[in-house]
């Protein structure tokens, strides 16, 4: 079964170690996630794409326990519906991303988090849709 | 030029069948009409809100085709704020002297869901489950209660007085109280946010006639005075619905802007208000939301709670007609009810939910997607 992305140029694709893709203000330095054509800060249009870091803290996070409404929502729902956690990772970059989180326990403001890709659903075509998503690092809780 | 309300006007809030939006629209019309003692026809022009209709307008073709300017508005769910505050400034420059604001919706249940790109976001944030309004209040109001020691009874004990004030006002939606315990142990929908901590989606509609202050006796013995109606959005940093990112950088959020503005224009400060409304997308909400409009400072709020202070006999009266929670959410009609409210609160005819000793200053707050948020402060 092969692996395709849920959405392109948001990570980085194929990679052994994904980076999510962010962008940053030639002009001001601000970094927003995902890359955008202009800035949101000071409205020029020096964007430039930026690969953003691996690991964070966690900012706020809560769960997500009853499906999305569908459409937009691409996910199983139904009782095929598995809730998951949502949360923002502060990253060294300067931005707090918003992500899906791999677990809807043991979460804690301030413990260190790593970008994952895990499966979200499965295509027409039968490949398992893999999408970004942050995990406590190492199963033991690090807090700054 | 100072603006007075004269008469306000509600068509009740829940589920209501085969009526149409617009039908109730004109249903709190007339309602608002009788009660300020005008007729359509002196109505100078008209702002009206709603999400789901797309020309809430054409209620005139069930009160008279008069040709007046009427626009139609909205604004997330700060609509009705939006289309108070339009109204209110459309006599202060000068040109009209009576108008009309009036919001009216009629949603499905279930929570609201669009295309993430008409918020400008990617489509993917929809695709993967990150475009939801409750999952953004479940977040802001868990980081909340890890910074300032809010626990969820107070969530619980919030939501239980709405609904025990929704008991209490026949036009609520839901007027069963449910216990504290109900309420934690009903089903966890984004942590710590369980179902009967959220309102709904529903459908109802609001109006209030706005004039000339310098005119307003002419028609009732009691104006209500519109001190301030402010309008403000989001500013880089602050933490809002629908943000796929944040930066480190954090302002205040449009709340607090425009409850700041709303003061100073009103040349008051908190202190002085004796009953508010408070936008209760869920209970958590209405705990921040204490704060950010300067009522207690972060943290404050566990003591208030407990204490009873946002009781109908407290110091601080919070959704005396049961807010959001009790009375659910037509989107662009309830800033429109709470300024109902307000004005009887003001009027001393708000019956079994009358605040004592005879309120003068009333305070509304909305807020809503994609970070707006409308405040208005009315009295005596």
């Amino acid at each position: 079964m092969a692996r395709v992305p849920a959405a392109e140029g948001v990570f980085t694709w194929p990679s052994d170690e994904p980076r999510l893709i962010g962008s940053q203000c030639g002009a001001c330095g601000i970094v927003t996630f995902p890359s955008q054509g202009s800035c949101p800060r000071c409205a020029a249009t020096e964007m430039a794409e930026r690969l953003l870091a691996r690991r964070g803290r966690l900012w706020a996070w809560t769960t997500q326990e009853f499906p999305p409404p569908s459409p937009p929502y691409g996910g199983p729902t139904g009782a095929a519906f598995v809730p998951y956690g949502v949360g923002y990772v502060e990253l060294a970059d300067g931005v707090r991303v918003e992500a899906r989180l791999t677990e809807t326990e043991g979460l804690e403001n301030g413990i260190e988090m790593e970008l994952v890709l895990v499966p979200f659903r499965t295509d027409a075509d039968g490949n398992e849709v893999v999408t970004f998503a942050f995990r406590p690092v190492g199963g033991e809780r690090s807090r700054a | 030029m100072d603006v007075a309300i004269i008469g306000v006007g509600l068509h009740p809030f829940g589920r209501f069948g085969d009526r149409t939006g617009i039908d109730m629209g004109a249903m709190a019309i007339r309602s608002a009409l009788a009660n300020a003692g005008v007729a359509w026809r002196d109505i100078q022009f008209a702002f009206a809100g709603s999400y789901e209709i797309d020309n809430p307008d054409a209620v005139v073709a069930l009160l008279g085709l008069t040709g007046i300017p009427f626009t139609n508005v909205y604004n997330g769910c700060a609509t009705a704020a939006s289309v108070l505050a339009l109204a209110a400034d459309t006599i202060r420059l000068g040109e009209y002297d009576l108008g009309l604001a009036v919001g009216m919706d009629k949603h499905l249940p279930g929570a609201f869901s669009s295309d993430p790109r008409l918020y400008a976001c990617p489509s993917w944030y929809g695709e993967l489950g990150h475009f939801l309004t409750p999952k953004f209040f479940g977040m802001k109001i868990n980081k909340y209660m890890h910074d300032h020691g809010i626990s969820a009874k107070t969530l619980a004990r919030v939501a239980a007085k709405n609904y025990r004030n929704g008991a209490l006002n026949p036009n609520a939606f839901r007027r069963k109280p449910l216990s504290e315990e109900e309420i934690l142990g009903s089903r966890m929908l984004n942590h710590p946010l369980t179902q009967y901590m959220f309102c709904s989606p529903d459908e109802g509609a609001a109006a209030a006639v706005l004039c000339r202050a310098d005119r307003a006796l002419r028609y009732t013995d009691k104006p209500i005075y519109l001190r301030a109606s402010v309008v403000r959005t989001r500013r880089l940093g602050a933490f809002e619905v629908h943000s796929p990112w944040l930066p480190i950088e954090e302002t205040a959020g449009p709340t607090v802007d425009a409850s700041r503005a709303a003061f100073e224009k009103a040349g008051i400060g908190p202190e002085d208000v004796d009953v508010i409304q408070l936008q209760d997308t869920d209970a958590g909400a209405e705990v921040i939301h204490l704060a950010e409009n300067g009522f207690c400072r972060d943290g404050d709020q566990e003591a208030l709670v407990a204490g009873g202070a946002l009781e109908i006999g407290g110091r601080l009266p919070v959704n005396t007609d049961g807010g959001l929670i009790a009375n659910g959410e037509p989107i662009g009609a309830s800033g429109l009810r709470q300024i109902h409210e307000v004005v009887l609160q003001l009027r001393g005819h708000a019956g079994d939910r009358q605040v004592p000793g005879e309120p003068k200053v009333g305070y509304t707050q909305l807020y809503g997607a994609p970070g707006v948020a409308g405040v208005s402060i009315l009295s005596v």
